[in-house]
């Protein structure tokens, strides 16, 4: 690892995603994260790589299909309106069992919504997004330290189960500068992919890159089994960080920057007596049920903290069962909950006990 | 001696396209030049999505299939990704010049070194028969059951004359199937359109006027003269731009 550098959110991605081998990128203007596309238009020329600015988001998912059929790490980053527009292309993807990254710097909605930070593409990101059955490795970085280690695991993990992975971001971690230490640059792996379009020479039979399958027989099969690799997905790459769970007895679910704030929040309540703790998943899908389930059986309440009209808070009734009170702090449409905001839906969560 | 026989380029898959569909031809006019070429090794083609949606099956190189549209933008990933392979597009006129138009324009005017085959039927096949973007005025389809009306449907887009404005693009011709005298100069050109990209010339695009006698509600024979009577007149046959002819020149 290296020395710490003052980086700006959407930069850290960029350059995370060259030092993880990231070659091609392939974009469309939006904020708030032209930052990425702006760095890679610096950057990509200068070591070999490609920076394309598409004519649309639909195009640059369709490039990014192009490359993740060669079998290269390929990205596109874009913002909420963008990403609906990219649904398309990752169903394609999807279907055709092919790693990328997609990075959603989300902004409010619906509709053009607004710039302002917000986490309501949740439901999106984690319930598949396009048409069809199928799910996304959903990261979600509460820090510009994890915009950086998140995008290297994202390649990562999407190429070992051949699937898309998004980095879900918002807006105030895109655009706030923090110290990150960034990993040593890796060479761009160029190995032969059993599946990839690389061209025959002549020696092996064509590969084809494709989801469409008439055979209704067949494409049961094709979804069974990539349900299957999902299954074993959400047993192993739950990935969260616990805070203050131990002796808990009220449980904060917060991810990103809604974490952050809550983090101060729990604090503040522990100073005030009030046994309370974080759960903060890192990976939304596979979403951390288990850890969830476990603190069911140890805490009297949860209150799920987004910054959404609340999306996360039924993932979180579900892996509890509901045996337990789910509650609600959010705000939305751009706007961020204060750490006091978080502090009294704590209170009003614990009826005042301690 | 063999005098004519299957090119290598194609696959033993029998077509699904219908009787006296050009598809067939045009498919092999495309192996015939990755034959003559002898790039079977490193093309690389993106299927559409209508009657070629299959197209996947039938040559023998890698293939990708492509969202409806996309197929050009897939194509210049993969050539961004490989350059040193030769990648191809093969396109019908609802996929080219409706719902990927945009991907059509800025493929070319990036003069991205690919190569597009574009088959101008005139209608929807795949889906039963629509009004495609290319339908002739009056033409009758079932979502222009009166006719193409141009007061309300507008008027059919002509796309080797549309993408000839741009700057960019590097070779544009527009041939046809519908006899043996149309289909030998269609095979230059295709050829030539694929010799472009290996020369690193950019983006070639080979409109192919074709027939679809099962949409049109007509003999493979009849559709064949509509196509000589009705639809070359509207879409006149030619080179309309080669930057590598002119730098040649130059």
């Amino acid at each position: 690892m290296g020395n710490k550098v003052l980086m700006k959110g959407n930069e850290a991605i960029a350059e995370a995603a060259i030092r993880a081998g990231c070659r091609h990128y392939f974009g469309y203007p939006i904020t708030p994260q032209t930052e990425v596309a702006a760095y890679m238009a610096k950057r990509m020329p200068k070591i070999g790589g490609v920076f394309l600015q598409a004519e649309s988001e639909i195009a640059a998912i369709n490039m990014v299909y192009g490359v993740a059929g060669t079998g290269r790490r390929v990205m596109t980053s874009s913002s909420s309106p963008g990403v609906s527009l990219k649904q398309e292309g990752i169903s394609y993807i999807a279907g055709s069992d092919l790693p990328c990254l997609i990075v959603d710097v989300q902004r409010g909605g619906p509709g053009l919504g607004g710039i302002q930070p917000s986490q309501s593409d949740y439901f999106q990101a984690t319930k598949g997004g396009g048409h069809g059955d199928y799910h996304l490795i959903v990261l979600a970085p509460s820090s510009v330290q994890e915009m950086a280690d998140l995008t290297a695991l994202a390649f990562e993990l999407a190429e070992k189960y051949r699937m898309p992975a998004m980095l879900l971001a918002d807006g105030t971690i895109g655009q706030m500068m923090e110290p990150v230490e960034l990993a040593e640059p890796q060479e761009p792996k160029f190995e032969e992919k059993p599946w990839a379009v690389t061209g025959t020479k002549c020696k092996r039979e064509h590969h084809i890159v494709n989801s469409l399958y008439l055979a209704p027989d067949e494409l049961e099969k094709k979804n069974f089994e990539r349900y299957e690799r999902y299954h074993t997905i959400e047993q192993t790459e739950a990935r969260y960080e616990s805070f203050m769970m131990d002796d808990a007895e009220y449980c904060v679910v917060a991810f990103g920057i809604a974490a952050r704030v809550s983090k101060n929040a729990v604090v503040a309540a522990r100073k005030k007596g009030i046994k309370v703790g974080l759960i903060r998943p890192i990976t939304l899908w596979p979403f951390p049920k288990a850890a969830l389930e476990k603190a069911a059986a140890q805490v009297k309440g949860f209150l799920s903290v987004e910054l959404s009209m609340g999306q996360m808070i039924e993932d979180v009734r579900l892996a509890t069962h509901d045996a337990r009170k789910v509650e609600l702090c959010c705000r939305t449409g751009g706007m961020i909950m204060s750490p006091d905001e978080v502090l009294a839906a704590i209170e009003k969560l614990t009826g005042g006990e301690k | 001696m063999v005098v004519f026989e299957k090119p290598k380029s194609l696959t033993q898959k029998e077509f699904h396209y219908c009787p006296g569909c050009t598809h067939g031809i045009i498919h092999r006019l495309v192996a015939e030049a990755i034959d003559t070429l002898g790039i079977e090794g490193s093309a690389i083609g993106v299927a559409p999505v209508g009657c070629a949606v299959m197209a996947y099956d039938y040559f023998t190189c890698d293939m990708v299939e492509a969202a409806h549209g996309r197929a050009p933008a897939v194509a210049t990933g993969i050539k961004r990704s490989l350059p040193e392979c030769v990648v191809f597009t093969y396109q019908g006129d609802g996929d080219l010049a409706s719902i990927g138009m945009a991907e059509t324009v800025h493929a070319a005017t990036r003069n991205e070194n690919i190569t597009v085959i574009f088959v101008n039927n005139a209608i929807y096949g795949m889906t039963g028969g629509q009004m495609a973007p290319t339908s002739l005025p009056g033409q009758v389809t079932q979502t222009s059951p009166y006719g193409r009306d141009v007061k309300t449907a507008g008027y059919p887009v002509k796309v080797a004359e549309l993408l000839s404005a741009l700057d960019g693009p590097s070779y544009i011709a527009r041939v046809a199937v519908n006899n043996v005298k149309h289909v030998l100069e269609a095979k230059k050109v295709i050829q030539k359109a694929f010799e472009n990209q290996i020369r690193g010339k950019g983006f070639s695009l080979v409109e192919v006027v074709s027939a679809c006698p099962t949409n049109w509600g007509m003999t493979p024979q009849k559709a064949l003269d509509w196509v000589e009577e009705k639809m070359i007149p509207y879409y006149p046959l030619g080179v309309f731009r080669d930057k590598t002819a002119e730098e040649v020149q130059a």
